[in-house]
């Protein structure tokens, strides 16, 4: 009942956003088009470069397009979902916070419904068609347990690069500015986050599995597609991923008790 | 002349405040460098002899990529100047006894030029200390020096008239954000900021290197290494000449339209 409740009312959000988006039908399309250029212009580089080089660490054209495309919708969906908390820190500053928190509704899911980017769906559909086209290529034989694989890592990326925008809001409530360097693992996820993590060396490797899971939602269940690994516990790495919701929202917890207004 | 350096020293003093953002986008650049270089690492061990420049040269083009990234950057286009072309406060601007062209252009160059004095030192001397092949070698002589240096300035000055001849169309449009999205987009991936120049098929690359974006952050950053010397190095710089001439003339052209029969947006 109360989690019906709880859709509900972010459908409803969710509905007046993109109401209101199309009051300015020019300017959504606009967006569109650049969200999909941006990672456009991500794809051409790695396109080109295949052009040149056969294999990258092992990995052909096709197979590092699946892996693209897979990461790609994740952390499509995660930003569609979660940008409000993008915003979150002039929510803070202005102190629209207060408001928030005195509704009697989930914290969480105000800010949510704060905003809800469609225009993310430029870069969703370049996924789609990448993965379908990664899918056809890279001669995958699929299983049932690979398709439960795929969904597991929709599954579980989304809720880590979900974390990192709930971290990267928890953090404004202890610096009440946007913390720039946080860019870092969104973005810089986004644009490297194209190759297998394995191709940039053991170093980033580890850092990729143990303090920021992005191996756990890309390279190991890829290997796992791909055949270089069997035994069916790695499909389920990118669940172990969705872990990392778990100390993002402890941060955003600490971060609301401690939370003093800072509006007028 | 002395007021629009006047202007400039405003912009690059104004530009300097911002510490904190400076901070951030070092470490922004530091990672990114790395992580760069760790990918192309990656295609060079798998085929080295496909490799179009070397490795060392491929390692210093990113690190001047980002360390001079403020200078060079298609997106640094300020959203201060968009906006105030669609509200209309740009009128204001208009009323100043001053060009409007050489205005906007030091006030472009200000900002580009505190930004990168701001955060290129750091980056360059954490480049320097990287071993080889990863990080940044003494220049391959003296000569390959004084060119980088000179078509550095020529590059930057082809970057900042670019950007201003966009400014300049704005004022022809109401809603400029579909125009600046295709124009950086067009210009990230033709000035060798998404992957070099050298990288792309032979055929394709002739024609890159003759398009205005080429004439940018491209030629000092290879000519650095020795990649670009010779007969091809004086043939870019004199390319560069030619770009800014035309880009500087054509920006002044349409602003000069512009201030002639200008609408001003806004009430």
């Amino acid at each position: 009942m109360k989690v019906r409740e709880h859709l509900g009312l972010y459908g409803h959000y969710v509905s007046i956003q993109i109401k209101s988006m199309m009051q300015y039908k020019a300017s959504f399309f606009l967006s569109a088009l650049g969200q999909f250029l941006v990672s456009f212009n991500v794809f051409l580089g790695m396109f080109f470069l295949f052009m040149r080089f056969s294999t990258v660490a092992g990995f052909t054209y096709s197979q590092v397009l699946l892996c693209f495309s897979i990461f790609l919708m994740e952390f499509s969906l995660a930003e569609c979902v979660g940008r409000g908390f993008d915003t979150f820190s002039s929510m803070v500053r202005k102190g629209e916070f207060d408001r928030v928190m005195v509704r009697p509704r989930g914290l969480v899911l105000q800010v949510l419904g704060s905003r809800f980017e469609l225009t993310r769906f430029g870069r969703m559909l370049q996924a789609v068609v990448m993965f379908v086209y990664g899918v056809a290529k890279s001669q995958v034989r699929w299983t049932g347990a690979k398709v439960m694989t795929v969904v597991f890592m929709l599954a579980g990326g989304t809720a880590v690069f979900f974390g990192l925008f709930l971290a990267y809001a928890a953090l404004c409530f202890f610096t009440l500015e946007g913390l720039e360097v946080m860019n870092i693992f969104t973005d810089g996820a986004r644009e490297f986050g194209k190759y297998p993590v394995g191709v940039y060396g053991k170093r980033i490797l580890q850092f990729c599995t143990w303090v920021i899971p992005y191996a756990l939602i890309q390279y190991y269940p890829l290997l796992y597609l791909l055949d270089q690994r069997t035994g069916i516990w790695w499909s389920f790495t990118p669940l172990l991923g969705g872990l990392f919701l778990i100390p993002c929202y402890g941060l955003w917890h600490l971060g609301v008790r401690r939370y003093q207004s800072s509006g007028s | 002349m002395k007021k629009y350096l006047s202007f400039f020293r405003l912009r690059f003093v104004m530009g300097l405040q911002y510490r904190a953002a400076a901070w951030a986008g070092i470490a922004t650049q530091f990672v990114w460098g790395i992580l760069l270089i760790a990918m192309f690492w990656a295609f060079y061990q798998t085929e080295p002899e496909r490799f179009p420049m070397t490795f060392e040269a491929t390692a210093g083009y990113i690190w001047f990529q980002q360390a001079f990234l403020a200078l060079f950057a298609a997106w640094m286009l300020e959203a201060e100047i968009f906006e105030s072309i669609k509200n209309g406060n740009i009128a204001y601007e208009l009323c100043r006894p001053m060009k409007i062209y050489p205005m906007l252009f030091s006030r472009a160059a200000a900002v580009r030029i505190s930004r990168a004095s701001l955060r290129c030192v750091p980056i360059l001397v954490f480049a320097a200390l990287l071993p080889e092949p990863w990080g940044l070698r003494a220049p391959a002589d003296a000569a390959a020096f004084l060119m980088f240096l000179a078509t550095m300035v020529l590059g930057f000055l082809v970057t900042v008239a670019f950007g201003v001849l966009i400014y300049g169309v704005t004022f022809f449009t109401v809603s400029p954000e579909g125009l600046r999205l295709v124009a950086t987009s067009a210009m990230d991936f033709f000035d060798g900021s998404v992957i070099p120049l050298p990288f792309f098929p032979e055929g394709f690359k002739r024609v890159m290197e003759l398009l205005p974006f080429a004439a940018m952050a491209n030629v000092p950053f290879r000519i650095y290494s020795k990649d670009l010397a010779g007969k091809a190095a004086l043939k870019a710089a004199g390319l560069q000449v030619l770009w800014f001439l035309i880009l500087a003339g054509a920006g002044w052209a349409v602003m000069a339209r512009a201030e002639k029969k200008m609408t001003v947006q806004g009430g």
